[in-house]
């Protein structure tokens, strides 16, 4: 591909540097005119969302770090400096702290969606995959962070994770070791925590980058879950996705608002607000919300070895996922028996979310162990007998087709001026 | 086998499109959502200790501020009694201009106390009166020496207690006001006291207010009740200083953002208005 690019911008600027760099054209191909179906959901707007809430927190999170000190005897007092001292630190360390539960939520949405409309199907295996590494990124990031302000639940919430890798055997130990930099939780844990805290964000940019590449390459699924057939299916990203996801973003920005503004903590545990003491354990270790269903995954089992693997295989079996899902057929509208399991398995997630968060007696580890039991039966059991079993719904023709009166579009790629319409 | 497939076609139950129609993840995505709220509302995480009654607190509802006048008296209970064994290291004398003291007014407060004012030229550490810029005087000098005037135990700093506690405020007043005589089957420990919301009840700190203790310069009634309440909303105020800022910042943002939404979803409307789909 040598050469220098044509480019069409009448700018002369812009002209001179895309002809040697075409980011402008780029720019204009991918986001600009990308042809994107027509009948895109507002569950469509959870990707953009996301990508939002990463400069978020990294740009938070990096005037954060100019006031925080990664020190065991000073990171809980410096944190509580940046509350009190630093002009408008609240805010920042509130839409840090409170965006680590919007991320995990849009998250969670983006993944829901992906389950429900079969976007991990052919061809997107590998987007999909991208989006289970970045899954695991964000989940490894927002644990080292839960860790920095040194309260009682980062230090022992830090503990029992970390302690989880003594559960294999004859490695499990000297890892343990290996991650805290010593022989418990201390400032040397604390300092690596920090350095990779920083560093991981980058990573899941780089992949985000990946992902957001093997998109443009596929294209994306829609909620009928067919090929685009012609440019009749698809409208130009630009502006008609632009506003859609700018509807979105509003109502999203509004909800992380009322917490940061109105129920910062509402998330948070009271005993991260008693400074780390290594000598008393609190009377409940509990992680947060996010990490619940795992959490919960993780007691179900009564022998710790047994619990890990579940706990690791929950987010493992996700990786392969597209080929546990035998049917052809995308989306879970015209998957009659799918469409009701699908939430059958969201409800086994929500009640493992509320078994992690009691304690592990009577009813709730009863009530883990079904959830857990569903949470893999679904995928490993029905998912792949579902596929060959199941009597799809006839499929419509395009994504033009089922809709009444859905005549020819409004033409090509370049956006109407607004008073014609 | 046919009926094997037939209960997975399912068509005899759920015949129809029914409910589950093209919005129905929508529906369930709300109900979801409903259900994951009333859940993380309720207090599901188990903890010892039994629930204080629930009071009125003026900074509680969503544009609730701080009373400044419970503030300021919190504060003088807090001086009299709390601050003799509780550090409150969080807090600078400066901090009360915030609560309405006069520059004046927290000079004098700030000059009434010793505290630690660097070295002598003999390299030998000394005590001074404070300023505005010194930190709230601790009672002891570490760890230490506050468990050992105290029997062994640890009074915690109270600069974060409201929020480091389940129940918050209401904690917070339930164990000021919740000294009792133990019951019968209890058996107490040596020099512990009874106390209905502590957790295991046995708290080592003794009864610390006590009805008329406190004489209050703007006349307010002295009881217990009003005494637990005035240090109580002092203490919520030194937990979340910002919170007043932060709701007004707050609303003007939720109203603005609101306005948004309507702007862009009228856009939104416009630009799609001559694609069917």
């Amino acid at each position: 591909m040598v050469g220098l690019n044509k480019s069409e911008f009448k700018n002369p600027v812009v002209n001179w540097i895309d002809t040697r760099l075409p980011i402008f054209t780029m720019m204009q191909n991918e986001y600009g005119a990308f042809p994107t179906p027509k009948n895109f959901n507002y569950l469509w707007n959870f990707g953009a969302l996301a990508m939002i809430n990463l400069m978020i927190m990294m740009v938070t999170g990096v005037f954060l770090a100019m006031n925080y000190q990664p020190n065991a005897t000073l990171a809980f007092d410096s944190v509580q400096h940046i509350m009190r001292d630093v002009n408008y630190g609240w805010l920042l360390r509130y839409v840090h702290q409170n965006g680590a539960s919007m991320f995990f939520i849009v998250v969670f949405v983006h993944i829901f969606r992906n389950m429900y409309y079969g976007s991990y199907k052919n061809p997107r295996e590998l987007l999909w995959i991208f989006g289970v590494v970045l899954l695991l990124l964000m989940m490894a990031t927002s644990f080292m962070g839960y860790v920095l302000p040194w309260g009682q639940m980062s230090y022992w919430g830090a503990t029992v994770i970390t302690n989880l890798f003594s559960a294999f055997p004859v490695v499990g130990d000297p890892i343990v070791t290996w991650l805290w930099g010593g022989f418990s939780v201390d400032n040397p844990t604390l300092n690596r925590f920090f350095s990779l805290h920083y560093l991981l964000p980058f990573v899941i940019f780089g992949v985000t980058f990946l992902h957001v590449v093997a998109l443009h390459i596929t294209g994306s699924n829609n909620p009928l879950g067919i090929d685009v057939k012609s440019p009749q299916d698809t409208l130009p990203f630009h502006p008609y996705y632009t506003v859609k996801d700018s509807v979105g973003l509003c109502v999203y920005l509004l909800v992380f608002a009322i917490f940061v503004f109105f129920w910062p903590n509402l998330l948070g545990d009271p005993n991260n607000f008693i400074p780390a003491n290594p000598l008393q354990t609190p009377a409940d270790i509990v992680p947060e919300w996010y990490f619940l269903p795992f959490y919960a995954i993780l007691r179900s089992v009564p022998n710790k070895l047994g619990g890990v693997c579940l706990m690791f295989g929950s987010i493992a079996v996700l990786f392969v996922l597209p080929w546990l899902d035998t049917s052809p057929v995308r989306s879970a509208r015209f998957r009659p028996i799918f469409r009701k399991l699908i939430w059958l398995w969201i409800v086994s997630v929500g009640v493992l979310g509320v078994c992690g968060a009691n304690k592990p007696e009577g009813i709730w580890v009863v009530l883990s162990r079904v959830g857990t039991a569903y949470y893999f039966l679904h995928f490993l059991v029905i998912l792949p007998i579902l596929g060959k079993l199941e009597r799809p719904l006839p499929l419509p023709e395009s994504i033009s087709r089922p809709v009444i009166g859905g005549g020819p579009l409004p033409g090509g790629a370049a956006a109407k001026p607004m008073e014609k319409v | 086998m046919r009926t094997l497939r037939s209960i997975f076609t399912g068509r005899s139950i759920f015949t129809g499109r029914s409910i589950f129609t093209g919005r129905s993840v929508f529906t369930g995505a709300a109900l979801l959502a409903g259900a994951a709220l009333l859940v993380s509302a309720s207090p599901a995480r188990a903890q010892e200790g039994v629930e204080p009654p629930s009071r009125e607190w003026s900074f509680q509802s969503i544009f609730g501020t701080y009373d400044l006048a419970a503030v300021q008296r919190g504060f003088q209970v807090y001086s009299e009694v709390c601050s003799n064994c509780h550090s409150m290291n969080q807090m600078y004398y400066r901090n009360l201009s915030e609560i309405g003291l006069t520059q004046e007014q927290i000079k004098a407060v700030a000059a009434a106390v010793q505290v630690p004012a660097g070295l002598n030229d003999q390299g030998e550490p000394v005590q001074g009166p404070g300023t505005p810029a010194s930190r709230f005087r601790a009672p002891f000098a570490n760890e230490t020496a506050a468990r050992a005037a105290n029997a062994g135990a640890l009074p915690p700093d109270l600069s974060l207690i409201v929020n480091a506690r389940q129940y918050g405020p209401n904690y917070i007043f339930g164990l000021l006001t919740g000294y009792a005589d133990a019951p019968a089957d209890i058996k107490m420990q040596e020099g512990m006291n009874y106390n209905k919301y502590f957790p295991g009840h046995q708290i080592a700190m003794p009864q610390p207010l006590n009805e008329g203790q406190i004489t209050y310069a703007d006349g307010t009634a002295n009881n217990l009740d009003q005494e637990a309440r005035d240090v109580t909303t002092f203490l919520a105020w030194v937990a979340n200083p910002e919170m007043v800022e932060r709701k007004k910042i707050g609303a003007r943002i939720a109203l603005f953002l609101i306005l948004m939404t309507g702007i862009t979803y009228a856009v939104k409307r416009k630009v799609w208005a001559d694609v069917h789909h």
